[in-house]
C-alpha cells in the first residue's frame, strides 16, 4: 500500500499552542494522525514560581488571549482554597459575567473560522461583526477588549459601573438575535446537515476514554460541566434556580459541536443577564493579605473545556509550585480518533472542530513514500474544503459559491 | 530601492507570523479584516506565503525553537521587507523576557541576519486594532521619507 505522510505546521498561526499534525494518508483517506506539541513553550509555570502572589494572575492571564478569563478565575480559586475564604457577593456575581462574556467571544470567533473552512466567509464576516459588541461590552466593562485584569485572590480588582452593564445589557439583546440568526442558519441549512453531519465522530467511548473535555465532550454525551458540578460563585445559584444548564448532545460529530457551542452562547446570555439583574450591592474585594502554607485546586469551565490549576504555597510571597492544565492539551488526541477515516477535504474542519482557533495561514508538504514534495498551504486545504461544499449543493441544486474564484 | 519602496507602500500585503504569542494579538490582527475595521479597504490582505509578502506581522515572544525559522522567514521575504513587531511581547518580551527559553525581542531576532532591516514596533497587550493601523499609517510615512531621501 503506499502511504503518504503529511506534516501540517509546526506553524499554525492562531493556535494557543504551535503544533505539529503528522498525517498518513492513503490516496485521499486519513489512516492515522500524529501530534507534537511544545513549540509555544515560554515557561510560564516556571515564571510564575518567581512572581508575587498578586501578580501571578496577571502573568497567567497571558497563557491565553482567548481564555484569559478562564486561567485566572482557576487560579484564583486555587488561591482562595489555600486560604479558604470566598470572594464577597458582588465580586461573585461580576466575576461569571466576564467569564461568560469571554465564551460568548471565543464561541462566535470558532463560529466564524468553521464557516471560513466550508467555504461560508459570511458566516465568518458576521460572526466576528457581532463578536465586536462583546469585545466593546468587555472594554466597557473591564477597560480592555482582551486581557481584563479583573481578578485576583479574593475577589475583583474593579467595580461595574451601571452605564456599563446598562450597555451591557443592551448588547446582549442583539447578541441574542444574531445568534439565533446563526442557530437558524446552521441548524436548518440542507448544505450543513450533508456537509458537517458524520464528519469526524467522537463516539461516546472515545470522549470518555481520551478524557476530552468541554464542548469537544458534551457533544458526544458526557454530561460534564465544571460550573455545574462543582459550583462556585454565583453559578451554583444561578443553575439551582434553572437559569442556563449544561447542553449535552449525543452525536459527536462536527455539526453537534457546532450546534453545542451556539447553544451555549445562548446560555451564557441567560447567565449574563440574570447575574446583572441580581448583582448585589456592597465590597468586591476580601483584602487577602497573605496567603498561608497549603496547597489548593481550582478548576473552571473555559471556553474550550476544563481547566486545572493547581497551587502550592510554603506561607512566603511566591507560590512554590503551580501546575497549569489547560483544555486543549485534554483534546488534541482525540484527533486519533476523529480523523482516521477522514478526507483530507475534512481534515481542516475536524481539527479546527475542537476548537484551537485553526486559522490563518500554514504550510503543509505532503511527502509521499518516493521523496518527492508537494507543498500544500492552508488556502490549497481550504479549496478543497470549499470544494467538497460546492458539490454537495451543486447535488442538492443549489447555486455554488466560491469566495476564491475571483481571487485567482 | 526607490521603485521598490514606492511600490511596497501602495498595497501592503502582510504574512503573519505567530512566534510563541498567547493568540491575542493575532485574535486582533484577524479583526482588522472583518466589518468593524476591514483594512481590505486600504489593500492590506493577509496573504498564505511569505514570498507574497510585503510585511510580517510578528507577535509573541520569540522562543528558542522559533529564532531560527523566524528568521528563515524574513531572509525569504522579497526584499525591501517591514518587519511589525505587534504586541508588547514582540517588542521587548513583557513577562517572558526573564523566561528560560526567551531568544530576545523580535527586533534582535531580525537584526542578527539583517542589520538593515526596517521594524516598526506596536506596543501594547494587545495593541487595539486602531493602534496596529495607526503603526502602518507610520510605517507609510517613514517609507516616504526614507525615499525622498534616496
Amino acid at each position: 500500500m503506499k502511504e503518504t505522510i503529511i506534516p501540517i505546521g509546526p506553524f499554525h498561526p492562531l493556535l494557543e499552542e504551535p503544533e505539529l499534525f503528522t498525517l498518513k494518508v492513503d490516496g485521499d483517506t486519513v489512516i492515522d494522525v500524529d501530534v507534537r506539541i511544545g513549540w509555544n513553550h515560554r515557561g510560564i509555570e516556571k515564571l510564575s514560581q518567581g512572581l508575587t502572589w498578586d501578580q501571578v494572575p496577571f502573568l497567567i492571564e497571558r497563557i491565553c488571549g482567548i481564555c484569559s478569563t478562564s486561567h485566572p478565575y482557576a487560579c484564583v480559586l486555587a488561591m482562595e482554597e489555600i486560604c479558604d475564604i470566598e470572594a464577597p457577593p458582588r465580586a461573585q456575581y461580576i466575576r461569571p459575567v466576564v467569564a461568560e462574556l469571554e465564551r460568548i467571544h471565543s464561541h462566535l470567533l470558532w463560529l466564524g473560522l468553521a464557516g471560513h473552512f466550508i467555504g461560508y466567509n459570511t458566516v465568518f464576516m458576521w460572526a466576528w461583526k457581532y463578536r465586536e459588541l462583546t469585545l466593546d461590552s468587555l472594554e466597557q466593562l473591564t477597560g480592555n477588549r482582551n486581557h481584563y485584569a479583573m481578578f485576583k485572590a479574593g475577589g475583583v480588582r474593579r467595580d461595574f459601573s451601571q452605564k456599563a452593564m446598562d450597555f451591557t445589557m443592551k448588547a446582549m439583546d442583539e447578541t441574542e438575535k444574531a445568534t439565533k440568526m446563526f442557530l437558524g442558519a446552521v441548524l436548518d441549512d440542507p448544505v450543513m446537515h450533508k456537509r458537517l453531519k458524520g464528519v469526524g465522530v467522537l463516539t461516546y467511548e472515545d470522549a470518555i476514554q481520551y478524557s476530552a473535555v468541554g464542548p469537544t465532550s458534551r457533544p458526544s454525551g458526557v454530561d460534564h460541566d465544571a460550573r455545574r458540578d462543582d459550583p462556585f460563585d454565583a453559578y451554583g445559584i444561578s443553575h439551582d434556580k434553572g437559569v442556563w444548564k449544561a447542553i449535552v448532545l449525543q452525536d459527536g460529530d462536527v455539526f453537534a459541536k457546532a450546534a453545542c457551542r451556539i447553544l451555549e452562547i445562548l446560555e451564557s446570555i441567560k447567565i449574563i443577564r440574570w447575574c446583572i439583574e441580581n448583582i448585589p450591592d456592597g465590597e468586591i474585594d476580601a483584602g487577602v493579605k497573605e496567603i498561608p502554607a497549603g496547597e489548593g485546586c481550582g478548576h473552571y469551565e473555559a471556553p474550550r473545556g476544563e481547566v486545572f490549576h493547581y497551587m502550592r504555597s510554603d506561607g512566603s510571597n511566591f507560590p512554590i509550585r503551580h501546575k497549569v492544565r489547560a483544555p486543549t492539551y485534554n483534546n488534541l488526541p482525540t484527533y486519533k480518533a476523529t480523523c482516521p477515516g477522514a478526507h483530507i477535504a475534512d481534515v481542516a474542519l475536524i481539527t479546527a472542530s475542537i476548537d484551537p482557533c485553526y486559522c490563518c495561514t500554514e504550510r503543509v508538504g505532503v511527502v509521499d513514500k518516493l521523496g518527492t514534495k508537494h507543498i500544500l498551504t492552508q488556502d490549497d486545504l481550504t479549496k478543497l474544503s470549499v470544494k467538497k461544499t460546492n458539490e454537495i449543493r451543486r447535488k442538492l441544486g443549489k447555486t455554488t459559491y466560491d469566495p476564491y474564484a475571483k481571487m485567482i | 530601492m526607490s521603485l521598490g519602496l514606492s511600490g511596497l507602500k501602495k498595497s501592503i500585503w502582510v504574512y503573519h507570523v505567530a512566534c510563541s504569542p498567547c493568540n491575542n494579538c493575532d485574535i486582533e490582527i484577524l479583526d482588522l479584516l472583518t466589518p468593524r475595521f476591514d483594512v481590505e479597504r486600504f489593500g492590506i490582505v493577509l496573504v498564505g506565503s511569505v514570498r507574497h509578502a510585503d510585511a510580517l506581522l510578528v507577535t509573541g515572544m520569540v522562543n528558542r525553537q522559533v529564532k531560527p525559522r523566524l528568521q528563515e522567514l524574513y531572509l525569504q521575504a522579497a526584499k525591501p521587507c517591514v518587519v511589525f513587531a505587534i504586541g508588547s511581547c514582540a517588542v521587548s518580551g513583557n513577562f517572558f523576557r526573564r523566561s528560560y527559553n526567551m531568544a530576545g525581542p523580535v527586533d534582535r531576532a531580525i537584526k542578527e541576519v539583517d542589520p538593515n532591516a526596517i521594524i516598526v514596533y506596536v506596543p501594547g497587550c494587545p495593541p487595539k486594532p486602531e493602534a496596529m493601523i495607526s503603526g502602518v499609517v507610520k510605517a507609510i510615512g517613514f517609507l516616504d521619507n526614507l525615499k525622498a531621501k534616496k
